[in-house]
């Protein structure tokens, strides 16, 4: 990425070799000062933390009460909503690529929505209509979270969509005997890998980081239980928020290591948190009569 | 999986034998998208193992008629038969059409012998003879050391023959080809345009190939159709297409065309000079002013101090070279001499042009 932005920096009328050089010369510096600057910024607060926490603190985290079952609801809101997100989000995404292209700027700025409206207003509405069965139960905020992770995940999905050049690769798999259901599970989701996983990641920890709803919802999410406990004793409270950092930044990892490595062996893209960049080999236009 | 499949011993590297197509038959087939005709009445029908090349300007609907043929698109109106029998109800994926397409269309996550195989698993082949038979269709294309390499790792050329090996190895009814070769360059076009045609003719495959191309179209094609907003304007062997062409369009569509302004009177035309008799068929204006068209071979050239034009170009060919004369009302032609003749006609000469007498095709004074 940095060296497909400095090219582009760097561009201009001086002759390919010279250029190199002068690239090479001037933006490491610059890049290791602005990784020192932005290293500063977000290391600074976590050490504070972490001094504040004190190392002890970290072993007294588990034996607290809440904190196991607030990190499990935690989690399977996380399961809830993601696999909701992707099961609405996947079929309407290819079905609108491939059907309904000239819905994609009017389902861009849906997907937008969520971001626009404040959490707080959203969460007041749905209290206000939700049946009462729903409201008794904690998987209510699931199925706000997929409104939430739908600007995310239909950007994920999209870019990925586009890189495809889907038409063609659905007719293919057609012509070659292959129904709607073959052709989704075999052609179409195996090639959104990174797409897929890129909207789980950013689905995932934003249900694991949301805050607001699930407040004004009463119900002690793992972010609810870290400000309730924070009133009993701080610095365990902060051990767990730093824990929380640690082990879905672990979990992130994870997944994106997986993801291009899988993606690398067939050639597919890389994975990045916010959008899938293909590595498009001289792909030839799609004009025809 | 079709009726020739489990005839004949003679079964070659595809497991099928020779000239085992099915005959095609297009009927008025009629397609508008939105207000824009793509298709206006057309007709075809193609015989058993009969490769046939759709060649037309891009826009003229070719490749709707084969996205109608493929199964992708349907017909306003009119009818595809395969066999005799309509197969408007029967979907793309049951159509038993290998297709090969103008853009990359091997699936990323699968390796070669994978794509190959892909039609087999839908058709619930088991997975050792899936793979046996995919790696003798590779074989056939000549790239079973690529068989483990995923489509990234393959050039564009070769992600065509994986896909034409594809394509093959369903043992398709009718192969269809839109613009497969138009992503490649030149070299490789011409390598697997023979490869192309070989297999088809090896396995007697019915083909439709569709092509803006039209050296592509007459050196491949048993018979070219020439199309031009929506319907086909003529369907003859490359030969007949080229010196025998039905309408203008055709003319000066296929191959390089002269249009030389003469006058037509009783079925005989006098242009620079001679009257030659013009060709049956075709739509004939009447008599008066018309343009007379001639291909560059058909004009004679000869230096002469105040002829009737002068050369202002020339281009060398090989064994020929084309020269650019200038005639007076502004009007350029191009004449093929050989070569070995072409010495004295260098820019600025004069030179008289003449017809060579054989009749020639007439049209409307544009």
């Amino acid at each position: 990425m940095a060296a497909v932005i400095g090219e582009e920096l760097a561009g201009g009328t001086a002759p390919g070799p010279l250029r190199a050089a002068r690239r090479r010369r001037s933006l490491p510096v610059w890049r290791w000062i602005i990784l020192v600057l932005a290293g500063v910024y977000f290391l600074i607060p976590l050490y504070a933390a972490l001094r504040f926490a004190g190392i002890a603190s970290f072993g007294q985290v588990v034996h607290q009460t809440g904190f196991s079952d607030a990190l499990i609801l935690s989690l399977k809101l996380a399961v809830i909503t993601t696999v909701l997100t992707l099961a609405l989000m996947v079929p309407t995404t290819v079905y609108v690529h491939l059907r309904l292209p000239r819905l994609r700027r009017l389902l861009e700025s849906v997907t937008i929505l969520p971001i626009v409206i404040p959490p707080v207003v959203l969460i007041a509405g749905v209290l206000q209509v939700a049946p009462a069965y729903l409201k008794s139960t904690p998987y209510l905020l699931g199925l706000i979270y997929v409104i939430l992770a739908m600007p995310f995940a239909y950007r994920s999905l999209d870019a990925g969509l586009r890189a495809l050049d889907l038409r063609t690769l659905v007719d293919a798999s057609n012509s070659l005997g292959a129904g709607w259901r073959s052709t989704l599970w075999r052609v179409i989701l195996p090639n959104l890998r990174t797409a897929l996983m890129s909207a789980t990641v950013l689905t995932a920890a934003l249900v694991l980081g949301e805050f607001t709803m699930a407040s004004l919802d009463l119900y002690q999410t793992f972010p609810v239980w870290i400000v309730a406990f924070d009133q009993t004793s701080g610095p365990v409270s902060t051990a767990a928020s730093l824990l929380a950092l640690f082990l879905t930044w672990v979990f992130l990892l994870l997944i994106v290591t997986v993801g291009s490595r899988r993606a690398r062996r067939t050639g597919g893209g890389q994975v990045d948190l916010f959008s899938v960049v293909r590595h498009e080999t001289g792909r030839p236009g799609t004009g025809g009569s | 999986m079709t009726t020739n499949t489990t005839t004949g011993t003679t079964a070659n590297a595809a497991g099928r034998p020779a000239g085992g197509g099915a005959p095609v038959s297009l009927r008025d087939l009629a397609r508008s998208f939105g207000g824009v005709r793509a298709l206006n009445g057309l007709s075809l029908d193609i015989a058993p193992g009969e490769l046939v090349a759709l060649l037309g300007p891009s826009g003229c609907g070719k490749t709707t008629a084969l996205r109608i043929l493929a199964g992708f698109e349907t017909a306003d109106s009119g009818t595809v038969s395969v066999d005799g029998k309509d197969v408007a109800a029967v979907p793309a994926a049951k159509r038993d059409m290998g297709m090969v397409f103008q853009s990359y269309s091997l699936f990323p996550n699968m390796s070669a012998l994978e794509n190959v195989g892909f039609g087999l698993r839908m058709r619930k082949l088991r997975a050792a003879s899936r793979r046996r038979r995919a790696a003798e269709l590779l074989e056939m294309v000549g790239l079973s050391a690529h068989a483990r390499h995923f489509p990234h790792q393959l050039s564009g050329g070769q992600q065509q023959r994986v896909a034409l090996a594809r394509a093959l190895a369903i043992e398709p009814r009718v192969l269809l080809l839109d613009e497969p070769l138009s992503a490649l360059d030149a070299k490789v076009r011409l390598q697997l345009r023979e490869q192309i045609r070989l297999l088809q003719q090896r396995l007697g495959i019915t083909t439709v190939f569709v092509t803006h191309d039209q050296e592509e179209a007459l050196s491949m094609a048993d018979r070219v159709g020439v199309m031009k907003d929506g319907s086909l304007e003529q369907v003859a062997a490359p030969d007949e297409l080229y010196n025998h062409p039905a309408t203008a369009f055709v003319a000066e569509f296929v191959g390089t065309m002269n249009r030389i302004p003469g006058e037509l009177s009783d079925g005989r035309v006098s242009a620079l000079g001679t009257v030659v008799g013009t060709h049956a068929g075709g739509v004939h204006p009447a008599d008066g002013s018309v343009d007379v068209l001639v291909r560059p071979e058909g004009l004679r050239v000869a230096a002469i101090a105040g002829g009737n034009g002068i050369v202002t170009d020339r281009t060398f060919r090989g064994s020929q070279t084309r020269i650019t004369v200038l005639l007076s009302q502004d009007v350029a032609v191009q004449v093929d001499v050989a070569s070995s003749t072409a010495g004295p006609l260098l820019p600025g000469t004069s030179v008289q042009i003449s017809l060579d007498g054989s009749p020639v095709l007439v049209t409307e004074r544009r």
